[in-house]
Parts: C-alpha cells; sequence; structure tokens
C-alpha cells in the first residue's frame, strides 16, 4: 500500500526520514559495475597493461599488413640474416644487404652498404592479402623496393622473416589463452557451483576428484596428453586439442574458489530467505549466488591466463604443442634452443619479450581486477 | 592426530592408486607402440625378421593386450622394483630412473630452499619498507620473474654465462670429469654448474613466495594485536619477527602443496634446455617416442613425490597451527 503511494511523493520531495540516507551518495546511484571500473581506472599500471595488450591484439588482426613480408616465404639469400640496419638517406631507410660465400670457414655472410641506403615507403605495395580475411589488397605499414628486404628483427634459418611471424604467432598465442582459460572457466564455475550448492556426498567425490587433479605435476601432465596426439593433424584441429587440454587441467583450482564463494553464500541469510519466499535451486543460483561469484571468478580467470600463455609457448617450444607449419611464440621460440644459437641470432629471442610482455600486462590487469572488485583484500 | 595422520595416509595411498590408473590410461591411448618402431628398426638394420619374430616380442610385450591387462602386468611388477622394460633404450626402466629421479628431487628441493630462504626476508622487507625504492625495485623484478617463462629464463642465463663467464654450462660435469672418480674438485666443478640450474627452477617461485609474503604481512601489520604489542613497548624487531612473520608465514607454508608441482614442472622443463641427467628430458623423449612403460613410471613417481610432498605440508601446517589440529580432530 504504502509502496504505491510513494513514487508519487518521492519523485520531487524525498520522505524526511530518507533524506539522510539519499545525501551523501552520488555513490548510491552507481552500479556496483560501474564503481569496480572507476576503481580499475584509477590503478594506473592496470589501465596502461589495458592498452598495451589492444595494441598487441590489433597486431594480431592487422598482423599481414604490418608484416612487409609474407611470414612463411623462405628465402635462402636470407638465411640468418641480422635485423636490418636503419639509416638516414633524405629520409628513413635501410643498408642494402648482399648475402656471399665466406670461403674460408665455409659459411654464409653479409654485407652491408649504409653509403647506399634503401629508402622505406610507407603504405607501400607489397605481398597481396586479405585484410581481416575478405578485403584483397597489397598496403603494407612499411615496405622497400623489391630486391631488398626489409627484416626488422632479422631473419630465421630459412630465410623467413622473424618479425612477420611473431605477428602471426600472436594470433595463436594471444587466443589460445584466452579461449582455453574460457572453457576451463566454464567447467570449474560449473562444477564449482554445483559441488558447493548441493554440498553431500557429490561435493565430497567433486573435491577428491580436484584434489587429484592439482596434485599432479602439471607440466608432465600436459606434456602425456599433448604428445598422444598424432603429428600429421591439422593445425586447426590442434589448435583446438591444445585449447582444450590446456584448459583441462587448469579448471579444478577455480572450481576449487568459486565452491568455497557458493559454499559461504548459500549459507547467508539471504538465501535461506529467498528460499522461504519460494524460489526453486536455479532461481538461487543463477539470481543469487552466480552473480555475487561473478567479479571473483573474472579475476581468478583473468590471473590464470598468464599461466595458460606460458604453458602453451613451453609446451611448443618443447615440440610437442602447436607444431610448424603453424606459427605461435613458442614455435618461433623452439629455434632457438639452444645457446650458441642464441649467440650467434641473437633476434631469434625477441619474439620472447612478447611473451613477457604480455604475460607481465595480463597479470597487471588481474591484479588490477581484483583490487577494484574487492578492495579491502 | 594420530587419526588425522592415518586417514592422510589413507587418502594419499588411494591418490597415487588412482594417478597410476590415469597416467597409464592416457599413455597407452594413442595407437602405434614403440615396438613398431623397433621392429623397424631390426628390419632396416638387416636381417628379415620373421612373422614369428615379430609376433614372440610381441607376445613378450605383451602388446596386443587391451591396456588393462597391461597395466595389471605393469603394476604387479611394482613390489619386486620391475618396472617394464623401456622399448627405446632397451633397457630396465628400474635401471634407467632411480638416478635421475635422485637428481630431480636434489634440484627440486634445493629449489624450494632457496625459494624460502629468500622469499621470506625479501617479503618481510619489502612489506616493511613500503613505498619506498627497494620496494618498489623487488616488486618490479617480481613482477618479470612471474613472468618469464622458466625455459627462456633458462636460456638466457646460460647464453650470459657462456658469454660472460666463459663457463662451460649445461649438464652436470665439464668434460674431463665426466669419468672421473669423486673427489674435491669434481664435487667443486659439480657446483659450478648446479647454481644455473637451481637459480632458474627458484626464480619463478622465489618471485611468486616474495609476492604472497609482502600480501599476507602487510595483512597482519594492520592486526590489532600488533598495535597492542607495539604499545607494550616491544621494540620493532621483536614486533616484526616475533608477533607478525610468524602469523603471515602460515599461508606460506599452505602453498606449499602448490609451490612443490610447480618446481618439479620447472625442473622438468629447465632440465631439458640444459641437457641435465634428470626425469625431464627422459619424459619427453619417452612420450615422443611412446615408450609408456617408461613414460608412465615416471609420471607415477613425479605425481608419487607430490603427494607424499603434500601429506608432509598438511603434517606440518597441523603441528606449527593447533587450530587445525584441533579441528581435524573433532571432524
Amino acid at each position: 500500500m504504502t509502496t504505491a503511494v510513494l513514487p508519487e511523493t518521492g519523485s520531487d520531495i524525498p520522505p524526511p526520514d530518507q533524506a539522510g540516507i539519499a545525501e551523501p551518495s552520488s555513490i548510491g546511484e552507481v552500479s556496483q559495475w560501474r564503481l569496480m571500473a572507476r576503481r580499475f581506472r584509477a590503478s594506473r599500471l592496470a589501465a596502461a597493461s589495458v592498452i598495451v595488450l589492444l595494441i598487441l591484439y590489433l597486431c594480431a588482426v592487422f598482423a599481414t599488413f604490418l608484416a612487409p613480408n609474407p611470414y612463411d616465404q623462405q628465402d635462402s639469400d636470407q638465411k640468418y640474416a641480422a635485423p636490418s640496419a636503419l639509416t638516414w638517406d633524405g629520409g628513413p631507410a635501410i643498408c642494402s644487404k648482399t648475402q656471399y660465400l665466406d670461403k674460408a670457414r665455409f659459411e654464409y655472410k653479409y654485407r652491408t652498404d649504409c653509403d647506399n641506403g634503401v629508402p622505406i615507403r610507407v603504405f607501400g605495395r607489397g605481398f597481396e592479402y586479405k585484410l581481416f580475411g575478405v578485403i584483397p589488397t597489397d598496403r603494407h605499414l612499411l615496405t622497400v623496393a623489391a630486391p631488398h628486404k626489409l627484416l626488422l628483427w632479422g631473419a630465421d634459418s630459412q630465410g623467413r622473416d622473424v618479425f612477420a611471424r611473431a605477428m602471426q604467432g600472436a594470433r595463436v598465442s594471444l587466443t589460445i589463452g584466452l579461449i582455453g582459460v574460457a572453457v576451463g572457466t566454464f567447467l570449474g564455475a560449473t562444477i564449482g557451483t554445483v559441488s558447493g550448492f548441493f554440498g553431500g556426498a557429490i561435493d565430497n567425490i567433486l573435491q577428491r576428484f580436484i584434489e587429484l587433479l592439482l596434485s599432479l605435476p602439471t607440466l608432465p601432465l600436459w606434456l602425456a596428453l599433448a604428445a598422444i596426439l598424432p603429428q600429421d593433424m591439422s593445425v586447426t584441429n590442434r589448435y583446438l586439442l591444445i585449447t582444450l587440454i590446456l584448459s583441462l587441467v587448469g579448471w579444478a583450482g577455480l572450481a576449487r574458489q568459486v565452491r568455497g564463494k557458493v559454499l559461504g553464500y548459500s549459507s547467508s541469510e539471504y538465501v535461506a530467505a529467498a528460499r522461504a519466499a519460494g524460489s526453486g535451486n536455479a532461481r538461487i543460483v543463477f539470481t543469487h549466488l552466480l552473480p555475487n561469484a561473478t567479479s571473483h571468478i573474472v579475476v581468478t580467470a583473468m590471473l590464470a591466463v598468464p599461466a595458460t600463455i606460458i604453458a602453451e609457448t613451453s609446451l611448443s617450444f618443447l615440440g610437442v604443442g602447436m607444431l610448424p607449419p603453424a606459427v605461435s611464440w613458442g614455435v618461433l621460440l623452439s629455434d632457438a634452443q639452444s645457446v650458441s644459437t642464441v649467440q650467434q641470432y641473437p633476434w631469434l629471442l625477441i619474439p620472447a619479450g612478447l611473451v613477457v610482455l604480455a604475460v607481465i600486462c595480463f597479470q597487471l590487469i588481474g591484479d588490477g581486477l581484483r583490487d577494484a572488485v574487492d578492495p579491502y583484500s | 592426530m594420530l587419526i588425522v595422520v592415518v586417514r592422510r595416509i589413507v587418502y594419499m595411498i588411494v591418490t597415487i592408486a588412482i594417478v597410476s590408473v590415469l597416467s597409464f590410461a592416457i599413455i597407452s591411448a594413442p595407437p602405434g607402440s614403440a615396438l613398431a618402431q623397433k621392429i623397424n628398426q631390426l628390419q632396416s638394420q638387416g636381417g628379415a625378421v620373421t612373422q614369428q619374430q615379430v609376433e614372440a616380442l610381441e607376445a613378450q610385450y605383451g602388446v596386443n593386450d587391451p591396456w588393462f591387462v597391461k597395466y595389471v602386468k605393469w603394476i604387479g611388477g611394482f613390489p619386486h622394483g620391475n618396472f617394464g622394460q623401456s622399448f627405446t633404450l632397451n633397457e630396465p626402466v628400474g635401471n634407467l630412473i632411480w638416478s635421475r629421479l635422485g637428481l630431480s628431487l636434489v634440484l627440486s628441493l634445493g629449489a624450494l630452499v632457496i625459494a624460502w630462504g629468500l622469499s621470506i626476508p625479501l617479503g618481510v622487507f619489502s612489506a616493511t619498507h613500503r613505498h619506498t625504492l627497494p620496494d618498489a625495485v623487488i616488486t618490479v623484478i617480481q613482477f618479470v620473474g612471474v613472468a618469464i617463462p622458466e625455459f627462456l629464463f633458462a636460456l638466457v642465463v646460460m647464453t650470459l654465462a657462456a658469454t660472460y663467464l666463459g663457463s662451460d654450462v649445461g649438464g652436470l660435469f665439464s668434460e674431463h670429469f665426466q669419468g672421473a672418480a669423486w673427489d674435491w674438485s669434481k664435487f667443486v666443478n659439480l657446483l659450478s654448474h648446479l647454481w644455473i640450474p637451481l637459480v632458474v627452477i627458484s626464480a619463478g617461485s622465489t618471485a611468486w613466495l616474495t609476492r604472497v609474503m609482502r600480501a599476507n604481512l602487510l595483512d597482519v601489520l594492520n592486526q590489532q594485536y600488533v598495535q597492542t604489542a607495539r604499545a607494550k613497548g616491544a621494540t620493532e624487531r621483536v614486533v616484526i619477527w616475533r608477533h607478525a612473520v610468524r602469523n603471515a608465514l602460515h599461508p606460506l607454508v599452505m602453498t606449499f602443496g602448490t609451490t612443490f608441482p610447480a618446481l618439479i614442472s620447472g625442473e622438468a622443463i629447465v632440465s631439458i634446455v640444459l641437457n641435465l641427467p634428470t626425469t625431464g628430458p627422459l619424459l619427453v623423449n619417452a612420450l615422443l617416442n611412446k615408450d609408456m612403460y617408461l613414460a608412465g613410471t615416471i609420471i607415477l613417481m613425479l605425481s608419487a613425490l607430490l603427494v607424499i610432498g603434500n601429506f608432509v605440508a598438511d603434517i606440518l601446517l597441523a603441528v606449527v597451527d593447533p587450530r587445525i589440529r584441533l579441528e581435524a580432530g573433532r571432524s
């Protein structure tokens, strides 16, 4: 009865007894998520990380546009060519480079000539590709005239452009972590909720199972699972299965945390109230428990992404994750297996910098999110 | 307390049993076996392999049995110390793994000691000197330390050591000590090779634990009993080390269960890069060659190590913390 009257009076003049509550806060009008977003933006490192990661993802999307050379083009004239030396010749230019055979030691060497620079063109024409997979074009961000090659980060053992490969590899490395974590989060959240909400025997069995999974050494398990995939699988299938394998190991920790949260909430008074009001299990779970746990799930998932990226890189490095002809950062790094290779051709390690950068950014974002979601921890 | 220990031991045995089934099922899943490769090898070495010989070999290794029959045969040998035969290396698995397992354990435990030894003082320093330059430096190093994949760190450290220290890196000994008898100089040589893997393996965990320690101590320092301790005139050192750190250590003991698996994983991959004779390289090769008894035994042994480690951690926790002891005794 009284509630029906309130809107008419309440819109203009707040009832006297509510004035005290309404007055101090614009905060009261802002939703929980808005507040979190505000707190998140306040932590500068996390916000900067978002920008850096966005740039990395844009690089992955525009990989073919950014790369002056096709990522899979082999070139026997450029084997282990060092990064193109930059110079100034009426504009930015690169030193021209010619390969010759060192007859005494019988290895290929390069002679650079910086007096006659090859000018770098912006938006020049290069190899043809399809932007976003649909728009055919041949424009690239930076190019040089035909016989020369712009190798920003040098070339690998087959004379392939490391920069182009790193950009292409970002497509696999930056998505496999996200998708793997997404699948793992879904599994973990579902199982954790079931376990925490129903309790009893189900809870007991699930918890023992999770303990079991957590007590396995992760890397050997990943290795074993990845090694049973046939070697001649198509790149897409392998990508999907590796993603699945990464998520299969990762969900257990999340399930345990979600269970803890759900268990805590389900004994709280508002759940008892909902139940007294006649809510079914489904309603309680989806409208009362999960929304409360969501922020926590998001944070845990975010903090799991870096571990998954590192896992993919490590597996590919060992030759059981993604395999050539697929390109990922781990596959690129597997070219730099030995000390002598790294000493002679240090630029092969440049993709490692990208891995570290991406992982640090994800970590900082995860930390920022955690602080934003739960400022008291 | 006794009930707790007994219950934990039963859990432990059940866990190891399930792990053994799981690991074996995973490994025997892929089609094709190392035996087929062995037959190919025999054929290529000249000498036709007759159908009879193939069948005899297959019967000997039980290749055509379903996986659970193989499993029973395999596990049946364990009490006698017989872990099956490695197809690729032509040696009983038992001969291959013990020394490697020992080195894996030494490296993991060594890294554990280093990680704890460094992370506690660093974490305490970082927390008590919050917002100073050293704290910022430690924090940055932590972030990078957690972010660098171990294999990469191993590669970088090894390259730097090879370039600037000129030391022969990788492996356990320098060449001229390889077959030599044990003496002091060989031991020193061993140490000069071991520091790189130890540093690399412990780096990630040290960074992580420092972060945990710092956060824990900051939490504890805000509590009122710390204020009380200060108010009654205790010196800062006593307040920090006797009152605060003790309680902050507690979650660190609890992370033992996650630190140890990470160290064992790290040890495996670092050993591959550094070419150390531990279980890591052996496992990868066994998996790639589908040498299933070898791979299965290694996975089982590593898991058993972890389960035992967790058991020890649980008991330690119960010993350290009376609350846990009481609660476990009641339920």
